[in-house]
């Protein structure tokens, strides 16, 4: 099967979202779509199945000019589109999620459960694993709900799979495992359309590659004939220079210091100290629980022993609230669910944290919060139309800012970051670089949870590996590298040792 | 390139304000479409001392919707207000027929009615229990401790009706108009700065918004939870008061089904009963509509079987409004 979308144009109202795409995919090939967020590359896919109908230019399946009603129809006719966000009903079993609204019948019109968990496990088994079907789909990991959605799609009999961030979620090991399957796949005919802003991954997984922005296809690359400045040039319409900002830090004083925390079955004997103007990463898998301890740290989480300095004196930080009065701050992992009130105005996201700060004679001082938001937004660089549009209709990058303007707007003289760019987009990226470093500058103190190996060692001045709930080893990130921090995280200096 | 952007986002906001215009004045409109049509079907409506009578027919349901308001902004519901007016409006009731001070009696009313809040709040911030089911629950209890108090029987009595004070909650007059609409009109300024204009009021929003995030932002939200639903029986317990008042005793089943009302009132007004997203001043145009609605169609003869099918149909078609202009 061979797709070619040609001078493809989309425009809603007077807002022209794609101006003249190419783009081609054909069986057997994994062909990579980047770019920033806001580039176009969604609204291309939902036009190619269907889900919108384009303004200009022709799709061309096997030469035949052809257009689908919907993504219904196209799944029938071979394109299968896996979302982000999977729409899995988490109370139900891996089989009746897999045959939702394609349920195989007996000749009394009764679901025929057996002949159900047999193909389920069939296709399965097909992609090299074995997950029990009559597990609700909520308890599997994402990485295995996603290898199920890959298994919904070949059961449709999908020659073109298009995958939209499918890895964001996903541990080291989860990534290897879908890469397997993508390959087995590919041998066997299948073609990928792979959205992704991880251009480690377009260069593992991808044979072409194809970078969109503001609407148009900038360029198409045989994967092995492109690099990643190119790539990013061609994303941001610029130089970025170096990808990581350079570093000159100053380390002041010990501002934070963590003895021997403990939370039984979580985490165990966690010691470290921080520095102002210092940067410490948190390096290690995911589920090593890294998270747990800076929850912990943050009042959020229960810990049975150890004991958290703050300039040399005991604190007990018992609540959030508390946490903030010792002008410490938190980027939660999940925006979504942890960061943003969506619905609310990004003034009243931003100004939560410090609002009590903004009371005059028992009542709130808008003018103040107005003000304090919009400052932040400036200094942040966050793009919206005003201070009163809601958090949810930015996009991932301007939501990441909003949670940062919150933490700096509250005065954090230690910033917590959990995984401050995933999610974000090549340019957005820096920007958040770019101040980590301003802050450090002016004496902040942060650690940051990163799961990108590049931007540990980019960004931090030393890394905390995590293992299985211990510090396996805190190195300077001058003489680190991916290799020596990944062997620490995966338990293999033990290892070394025990030999 | 750069005028096109700029067109598009100004092409944008005037949509967007467009929207937030229908969205905050919907119901106000839909009011004044209410009032112009039942007036040209009963030219009396309009009449200052008809008026007069249903702000005062209004002013119970409004109070308990305003502390409703606060606990459907935070995605929840309280059912025990009918049952919370009765038992505050019994024991204000039997201590004032006890020769106790008024002012002592009308304060125990609100304070009991404060406490049973409160253990609402207590059930659903640290019990972990689903506001429905908690509220409920004291709901059928509070209820019957009413039944048990009063023995089933109203409470009346000469001592009651000799306090000029308590007399004049429900049927007092001043400079004209009934004192229920002053109590109504000073619940809902002080509620609406609450609501507006206090860190209590964003932490409100926000913990309705996203309690996860409201909480790692600072907000204390089980003490929050606990206050609103306080408020919520404060509010009741005033509802008593001015009932009891008026009625001139307490009667065991006072205040039945009232819970219905307040929560139509604030669904008409426009609040989300998924939480954060809403305004007092909407739960006080969607009291009016009510009782715009009751009042009308006693005018115009409606039989009250009719005017209960009447009011449900016009919450379907808020309802049906108000997922529209979301969606679009």
């Amino acid at each position: 099967m061979k797709i070619e979308m040609k001078n493809i144009s989309k425009a809603f109202g007077a807002n022209k979202v794609l101006e003249g795409v190419d783009f081609a995919v054909e069986s057997g090939e994994v062909h990579a779509l980047m770019g920033e967020n806001g580039a176009g590359k969604s609204t291309l896919m939902n036009i190619l199945t269907g889900l919108y109908g384009d303004d200009g230019g022709e799709i061309l399946v096997d030469g035949q000019p052809t257009s689908y009603s919907g993504p219904l129809d196209a799944e029938q006719h071979g394109i299968s589109f896996i979302h982000q966000e999977m729409n899995n009903f988490l109370e139900m079993s891996v089989v009746d999620n897999m045959f939702l609204n394609k349920e195989i019948k007996n000749k009394f019109g009764m679901i025929n459960e057996d002949k159900m968990r047999k193909q389920a496990r069939e296709y399965l088994s097909k992609l090299g694993t074995n997950i029990d079907v009559d597990k609700p789909i909520g308890t599997l990991s994402v990485g295995r709900q996603q290898l199920i959605e890959i298994a919904k799609s070949i059961m449709t009999d999908a020659k073109i799979i298009i995958m939209d961030e499918p890895t964001a979620a996903l541990t080291e090991n989860e990534i290897e495992q879908l890469f397997g399957v993508v390959n087995e796949l590919k041998k066997q005919g299948v073609g990928f359309i792979y959205i992704s802003h991880r251009m480690e991954e377009i260069f593992k997984i991808a044979d072409k590659v194809t970078v969109m922005r503001d609407g148009i296809s900038v360029n198409e690359y045989m994967t092995k004939d492109v690099d990643m400045k190119q790539l990013v040039r061609d994303m941001v319409g610029r130089e970025i220079g170096d990808f990581y900002p350079d570093r000159d830090p100053h380390f002041g004083k010990t501002i934070l210091s963590v003895k021997n925390l403990t939370e039984k079955g979580v985490f165990e004997d966690v010691s470290f100290d921080v520095h102002e103007g210092e940067i410490l990463a948190f390096s290690g898998l995911m589920g090593a629980g890294r998270t747990e301890i800076m929850r912990a740290i943050f009042g959020i989480d229960h810990y049975n022993s150890g004991e958290i300095y703050l300039d040399g004196k005991k604190v007990k930080i018992k609540d959030p609230e508390s946490a903030i009065k010792h002008r410490i701050g938190f980027l939660t992992e999940n925006r979504k669910d942890e960061g943003l009130i969506l619905a609310d105005s990004l003034r009243d996201n931003i100004a939560l944290p410090s609002i009590n700060g903004f009371v005059k004679h028992g009542l709130i001082d808008d003018k103040s919060v107005d003000d304090f938001a919009n400052l932040l937004m400036k200094r942040l660089t966050v793009k919206a139309m005003n201070e009163q549009v809601t958090a949810g209709s930015l996009s991932g990058g301007n939501q990441q800012k909003v949670v940062l303007a919150k933490w700096v707007g509250s005065g954090s003289r230690i910033l917590i970051l959990d995984e401050p760019t995933r999610g974000v987009d090549v340019g957005a990226k820096r920007e958040i670089y770019d101040l980590m470093n301003e802050l450090t500058d002016r004496n902040v103190a942060i650690i940051m949870i990163s799961s990108d190996l590049p931007e540990v060692l980019g960004m931090s001045d030393k890394i905390a590996v995590v293992y299985e709930g211990k510090i396996s080893g805190i190195v300077d990130t001058k003489g680190a590298t991916q290799e020596s921090v990944m062997t620490l995280a995966t338990g293999g200096a033990d290892n070394a040792r025990a030999n | 390139m750069q005028e096109q952007t700029k067109s598009v986002e100004a092409e944008k906001a005037k949509g967007f304000d467009f929207k937030k215009f229908v969205g905050k004045m919907g119901p106000l409109l839909a009011l004044i479409v209410l009032v112009i049509l039942v007036t040209v079907l009963s030219p009396g409506f309009i009449q200052p001392n008809n008026l007069l009578n249903l702000l005062r027919q209004v002013s119970i349901n409004a109070v308990i919707a305003f502390g409703m308001t606060f606990v459907i902004l935070t995605g929840g519901i309280d059912l025990s207000v009918g049952s919370i007016l009765a038992l505050t409006g019994a024991v204000t009731a039997t201590l004032l027929s006890a020769g106790i001070s008024p002012v002592i009696a009308l304060l125990a009313g609100i304070a009991l009615g404060s406490l049973l809040g409160f253990v609402n709040g207590l059930l659903i911030a640290y019990g972990k229990a689903a506001p429905f089911i908690a509220t409920l629950a004291t709901m059928t209890i509070f209820r019957g401790a009413t039944y048990v108090f009063t023995n089933g029987n109203p409470i009346t009595g000469a001592k009651m009706n000799d306090s000029f004070l308590f007399q004049f909650m429900g049927r007092g007059y001043l400079l004209g108009i009934p004192f229920p609409i002053f109590i109504m009109a000073i619940v809902y300024l002080v509620l609406y700065l609450l609501l507006h204009k206090t860190t209590f009021g964003r932490k409100t929003y926000a913990l309705g918004g996203n309690e996860n995030a409201a909480f790692i932002a600072g907000v204390k939200t089980k003490m929050v939870t606990i206050w609103i639903y306080t408020i919520s029986g404060l509010m009741a317990a005033i509802a008593g008061i001015i009932l009891t008042s008026r009625l001139s005793s307490a009667q065991p089943d006072a205040g039945t089904s009232y819970e219905m009302d307040a929560i139509a009132a604030v669904v008409l007004g426009g609040t989300s009963l998924a939480g954060g997203k809403g305004r007092i001043f909407g739960t006080l145009i969607g009291a009016l509509i009510i009782g715009t609605l009751n009042n009308g169609m006693n005018l115009l003869g409606i039989s009250s079987f009719y005017q209960q099918i009447v009011k449900g149909i016009v919450i379907i078609i808020a309802v049906l409004l108000d997922r529209k202009s979301n969606d679009k």
